[in-house]
């Protein structure tokens, strides 16, 4: 096997798991930016995924399958956004009772929604159509770039997402709305926008995306139900936000990295090479690494003020009348 | 008419005791519709996760060991969020315990028999304080954000105690999972599955409650945790505080780990990162902190997961006790908040309040 070939097949794995990140990632860069941190990521995940796929399992229309992922992402994060927005809970507490909630319910419902000839389980089930591959003639045959242009739909989408992204939450007025509210809810406030409507917005925004990165999952890279099949995933999110430092534009850095890094323990056995690294040590190498640039980024924070800071206000309550 | 909140001038006596009580109810009640929207009658499914957590010795047997673990990660997560620490790393310090005190039983043969149990859990809850003590340290020199760093502390020892019962430390036989520890450094049973984990986790309770309530350092903890600054205007070193009660949590989670692996699994494997911990911060929020109430919480917690075994007799998924425990939650956190702030509504002419 030449080089060429295993870094394009690489790269072409890192594209599939990626995917499912990057979306969840963006989602919890828009909630996070408004001041909300929602630890809710993993269950959200799990309950798109499962969602996705019992619709597309009952009706096998894909599409409506996303829809209703997303719709069930929004009202997971609903609930999240209830508690610390108007009961102003604890939102690391409130995130983690809606991973529990989350995740048990997925689980649950696992095995409920499917067929009563497997016993209503919808784990081992079938999808008759999933989000395959589409290969752009021409440009999917370059080497390396090419796995590029051979992606499910739901990537491809993601090459328009992503730069709108950033160019919403950088250069528009929304935007900057967006940001007073995390980083100076008092004085975003006090030009008159009202900071609780910015965040239930984008937090239920944030939900959506969850809920899509779950539905990647289970309608494209793995097109099954299983339990728990997110895996922690929701958690390399969490991880991946600090690593792409709250900006949308670099979210996909860290997907990229953290996607090339375990499909690297795949790419390397598939082409017959053994490990110098035991691939659990590859396994854990995402968090080590977040680790070690969360205390390098706080460090220069306190020396050169605010160059990679986390929005300002993230996971304080915030009510106006508050003595 | 219009409804706001209106923060009380001290907190609520009875709102701290109506809220959990009336939140537990709720959160039933919702767990009752989710089990009658999926099909299943939600009286028989509650009857049987009761008759599956207490219908017999053995099976409160059950409930109570498994409540061990859980009411020890429940207090050592408490100790952190007194100072508003938010330790969510416990369940990584539970697996550094277990690291620990297998690290022992493997390799320290050259030990006396007889020492080998006391050793392997020393060692166990040092390894869970050493764990606990870096996202401390990070936070008390640079404030590093606790929350982020101690998740992904979790993360990094699961994956490394992955690594040593796959491969390091892998027993010869089997695919997984380190040699058993011998017999005799096994913690001893007292009632059926009940071990004498049991006594550690009472007599801990007593300690911190002491400590927490009595002493100076517990009255140092709390003051930081309600008024930072009044905290530092005092003299009290908040980057010692934080340190030390880091440590202290971690040795706690570390124990909770060693204690369980010395009474149950006897072996570092598949399954140590049982979620015990991210149950225990449940557990010590439910708890209010105390670790007197934090017994019930735990047994409560515990219950739901040894019933909910009981369910799938029924046919029932065994995660419902996973959507419980989720589901306890959440009328909590909305609740908590009528402890400190009233409902005030806001009528045209005059105003009334509830």
């Amino acid at each position: 096997m030449n080089l060429l070939d295993f870094i394009t097949k690489l790269l072409a794995a890192t594209l599939a798991m990626g995917t499912s990140l990057t979306y969840a990632t963006l989602g919890e860069v828009y909630t996070e930016k408004t001041g909300i941190l929602n630890l809710g990521m993993e269950g959200t995940m799990l309950m798109g995924a499962l969602a996705g796929f019992a619709t597309a399992f009952n009706t096998g229309n894909l599409f409506l399958a996303l829809l209703v992922s997303m719709l069930v992402g929004a009202l997971l994060s609903l609930i999240h956004a209830f508690l610390c927005i108007t009961m102003r809970a604890n939102q690391v507490v409130a995130g983690l009772s809606i991973t529990m909630f989350g995740t048990g319910l997925a689980n649950f419902l696992g095995q409920r929604l499917g067929p009563a000839s497997n016993n209503f389980n919808l784990t081992g089930m079938n999808i008759t159509n999933k989000f395959s591959n589409i290969a752009i003639p021409g440009l999917s045959e370059i080497p390396v770039i090419g796995a590029l242009f051979d992606v499910s739909l739901l990537t491809y989408a993601l090459y328009f997402i992503l730069p709108f992204s950033w160019f919403f939450m950088y250069k528009t007025k929304h935007g900057m709305v967006v940001r007073a509210v995390g980083e100076n809810p008092r004085t975003a406030a006090a030009m008159g926008i009202s900071v609780s409507k910015i965040r239930y917005l984008y937090t239920l925004i944030g939900g959506m995306f969850a809920g899509l990165g779950g539905a990647c999952l289970s309608l494209s890279f793995i097109p099954s139900w299983n339990e728990g099949m997110t895996g922690g995933k929701g958690w390399i999110v969490i991880a991946l936000v600090i690593f792409s430092t709250w900006n949308p534009g670099r979210v996909v850095i860290g997907t990229l990295v953290f996607g090339g890094i375990t499909s690297l323990q795949f790419s390397l056995q598939a082409a017959g090479l053994k490990m110098v690294i035991p691939s659990q040590f590859l396994g854990f190498s995402p968090y080590l690494i977040t680790l070690v640039v969360l205390t390098a980024m706080t460090i220069i924070n306190q020396k050169k003020k605010g160059s990679f800071a986390s929005p300002s206000a993230l996971s304080v309550p915030f009510a106006i009348d508050d003595k | 008419m219009r409804l706001g909140l209106e923060k009380r001038d001290f907190r609520s006596k009875r709102m701290t005791v109506l809220v959990p009580i009336i939140s537990l109810l709720i959160s039933f009640l919702l767990g009752a519709i989710v089990l009658g929207i999926s099909n299943a009658n939600p009286l028989q499914t509650y009857g049987a996760m009761l008759k599956g957590a207490f219908g017999s010795q053995t099976k409160i047997q059950y409930t109570i060991a498994k409540a061990i673990p859980l009411l020890l990660c429940g207090l050592a997560v408490g100790i952190a969020f007194r100072l508003k620490f938010w330790n969510i790393g416990a369940e990584g310090q539970y697996v550094a315990g277990v690291i620990g005190i297998t690290w022992v039983m493997q390799f320290w043969t050259f030990l006396p028999e007889m020492l080998l149990l006391p050793v392997g859990m020393l060692v166990g809850v040092l390894c869970g304080a050493f764990w606990g003590g870096i996202p401390g340290a990070l936070k008390a020199q640079w404030s590093v954000d606790e929350t982020l760093s101690t998740l992904m502390m979790n993360y990094i020892i699961i994956g490394y105690a992955e690594y040593l019962y796959i491969n390091a430390w892998k027993a010869p036989r089997g695919n997984m999972g380190t040699v058993l520890y011998p017999n005799s450094a096994w913690l001893p049973r007292i009632w059926g599955r009940v071990h004498s984990g049991v006594y550690f986790a009472l007599i801990l309770v007593v300690i911190l409650w002491f400590v927490l309530y009595k002493t100076r350092w517990g009255f140092e903890l709390n003051m930081i945790g309600k008024n930072r600054r009044a905290a530092q205007c005092q003299g009290v070193s908040i980057k010692r505080n934080i340190i030390l009660a880091m440590i202290v949590s971690g040795g706690i989670a570390g124990l909770a780990g060693v204690i369980d692996s010395a009474a149950v699994t006897h072996q570092l494997t598949k399954g140590v990162n049982s979620g015990y911990g991210f149950t225990g911060i449940i557990i010590a929020w439910m708890s209010g902190l105390n670790p007197f109430v934090s017994i019930v919480v735990a047994l409560i917690m515990a219950a739901l997961e040894t019933g909910s075994d009981a369910l799938q007799l029924m046919k029932l998924p065994a995660a419902m006790g996973e959507v419980m425990q989720g589901l306890i939650l959440i009328p909590l956190l909305a609740g908590s908040i009528f402890t400190e702030y009233k409902l005030v509504v806001h009528t045209n002419h005059k105003e009334a309040t509830v």
